[in-house]
């Protein structure tokens, strides 16, 4: 029993290990691909750069000066921690109350918000960006707020499930004990939804960070998030500097890969929690 | 409690529901409207009817789209939980280097899909030129280069659900599984799936409505090419709105059509697999 086992066991490990293995080869070969000369990459992709073809870092140069990558990465940064941080904020606040205080306004506020998880962004893609211009919201400040409206709905939901499990209890002693129902949320209710207020940041990290389509028509053509930067690095008629690319591609990697590192554990709970809860 | 709470509205609720308002509500009930108008800029909206949907209807890059995405989202759906489920199985059974994998195989997930889509185009198009071909040669290499994509993206996310739901299932109901007699495949069938169906119903929907609403990566995989025949749905919508001046009322219909479409397959699917769920 325990030979046959061991044996199963090595087995697997060999599978999942040139499974492993070639999952990872993309981002190596587009690594790879990031030191070569331009005209090389499309020939001979998998290839590792020789004296003929390795560049250095010219790629990184042309690509950074290309893009702009800088102020990209700033405004992916600037937008993304600031749009998650309200959305925490503000989401968790209206889930509680509404939680709490059921009347039928609320009640159906909460169904419409769950409702506007299952709405595609084309639905309201040009109505949103028209509505956004007239508000002057078509700014770095302005978009935050597209974002809390456009991401409470997730948001909302996971943080109305985590209340409902909370005892109330805990909230009425704190009442009666003398504080009022901000000093209760923030002193006592917030902490205590700490694990789902993590999630729900995971989670809108990961669609901010990455999201293209609405900063594109919202604030686009001003100011670059990174994924619109490597967008526009394809000119017209189709042609892409491949050298710059690939060294965008990796520094767009880059920090996603370092995120996800040191918040690996966070990461794959919320991911599993946000499933479980959907 | 709950009166002394309600007189916090204009905190607590207040700029939640002006934001969900302006980014959501009122786009989406305005879009409702659109689609029955024909208008450039929301002011000289004239109503039409139906005729924007007739011309949806009656549209060729629509129906192209409509029938590329229904089948590249059954071919994904089935393939991404298929190798995400065995996977799992092998994750779970397996304990050596069990974290390890699941971070190497969960990383995909997290990088954008416009670089997804770069990244997969340098490496089909790598292997295509060998033969002289390029992605955008015949629509079937694309077809292929989203699948794979997805695949590449979703198993790992897919997977980690997986896990959770086959760690859940208890070890004595197998084990009594085993003593009467069961073997290996009976056990997955008549006792693991049944009791891991939430995390199908959860794959199932996740999988599915990611496949549908496809876009960042058709957009820098093909952007639909060649001859926008390998344009999903919503990179077809978003054609028509910003490529097609006075088009904009048929871009808002096939919008609709498209929430209409993806609202149902949530609906039907979540109906489905929840009857099939069991209590362990």
């Amino acid at each position: 029993m325990q030979k046959t086992n061991k044996g199963a066991d090595a087995l697997i490990f060999l599978i999942l290990f040139v499974l492993a293995v070639a999952f990872i080869s993309p981002i190596l070969i587009v690594l790879m691909n990031s030191f070569k000369g331009k005209f090389f990459i499309s020939d001979t992709p998998f290839l590792f750069p020789n004296s003929q073809t390795f560049s250095g870092i010219s790629n990184y140069t042309s690509g950074i000066a290309k893009t702009d990558f800088i102020s990209a990465f700033g405004m992916s940064l600037f937008i993304t921690v600031f749009s998650v941080g309200v959305i925490v904020l503000f989401t968790s606040m209206t889930a509680w109350y509404i939680t709490r205080v059921k009347t039928k306004f609320n009640q159906l506020l909460y169904y419409i918000f769950v409702f506007s998880m299952i709405v595609p962004f084309q639905m309201v893609m040009f109505t949103m960006t028209k509505t956004a211009n007239v508000l002057n919201l078509d700014n770095p400040i302005g978009i935050i707020f597209i974002y809390l409206g456009f991401g409470s709905g997730l948001s909302v939901f996971l943080f109305s499930g985590f209340v409902k499990s909370i005892p109330i209890e805990i909230e009425e002693a704190v009442m009666i004990d003398g504080c009022n129902p901000a000093q209760s949320f923030f002193k006592v209710v917030l902490p205590i939804l700490k694990p789902i207020a993590i999630t729900v940041a995971i989670l809108n990290v990961m669609w901010v960070w990455n999201d293209y389509l609405l900063p594109d028509l919202v604030i686009g053509s001003e100011y670059k998030t990174i994924p619109i930067a490597i967008q526009y690095l394809k000119g017209g008629y189709g042609s892409i500097d491949m050298g710059a690319m690939m060294a965008m591609l990796v520094l767009a990697i880059v920090p996603i890969v370092i995120f996800y590192l040191l918040c690996q554990k966070y990461i794959i709970e919320g991911v599993v929690a946000g499933a479980v809860k959907g | 409690m709950q009166k002394s709470i309600k007189k916090y509205f204009a905190l607590f609720a207040l700029p939640t529901i002006i934001a969900f308002s302006v980014a959501f509500v009122i786009p989406f009930l305005l879009g409702v409207y659109l689609s029955f108008t024909e208008f450039t800029t929301v002011n000289d909206a004239k109503w039409v009817g139906l005729s924007n949907y007739v011309k949806a209807f009656s549209n060729q890059d629509f129906l192209n789209a409509l029938w590329f995405t229904v089948k590249f989202t059954l071919v994904s759906v089935l393939t991404i939980n298929v190798f995400a489920f065995s996977l799992a199985m092998l994750l779970t059974r397996g304990k050596r280097g069990t974290n390890l994998f699941r971070t190497v195989f969960f990383m995909p997930n997290l990088i954008g899909g416009i670089v997804l889509g770069y990244i997969w185009q340098l490496i089909i198009n790598g292997v295509l030129y060998n033969f002289d071909l390029t992605l955008t040669s015949d629509p079937k290499y694309g077809f292929w280069g989203l699948v794979v994509l997805m695949n590449w993206q979703l198993i790992g996310y897919m997977m980690i659900i997986y896990v959770a739901g086959i760690q859940n299932v208890p070890k004595d109901v197998i084990e009594v599984a085993k003593i009467d007699g069961a073997s290996k495949f009976q056990v997955l069938r008549n006792v693991t799936l049944p009791l891991v169906m939430p995390s199908i119903t959860i794959c199932l929907f996740l999988s599915l409505s990611n496949s549908f609403k496809l876009f960042d990566q058709n957009l820098a995989l093909t952007a639909g090419a060649p001859a926008k025949q390998t344009a999903m749905l919503a990179l077809d919508i978003y054609n028509t709105f910003y490529g097609k001046t006075g088009w904009e009322g048929v871009g808002q219909a096939k919008a609709v059509v498209f929430f209409v479409l993806v609202a149902m397959i949530a609906l039907v699917q979540l109906l489905i697999t929840r009857r099939k769920e069991v209590e362990s």
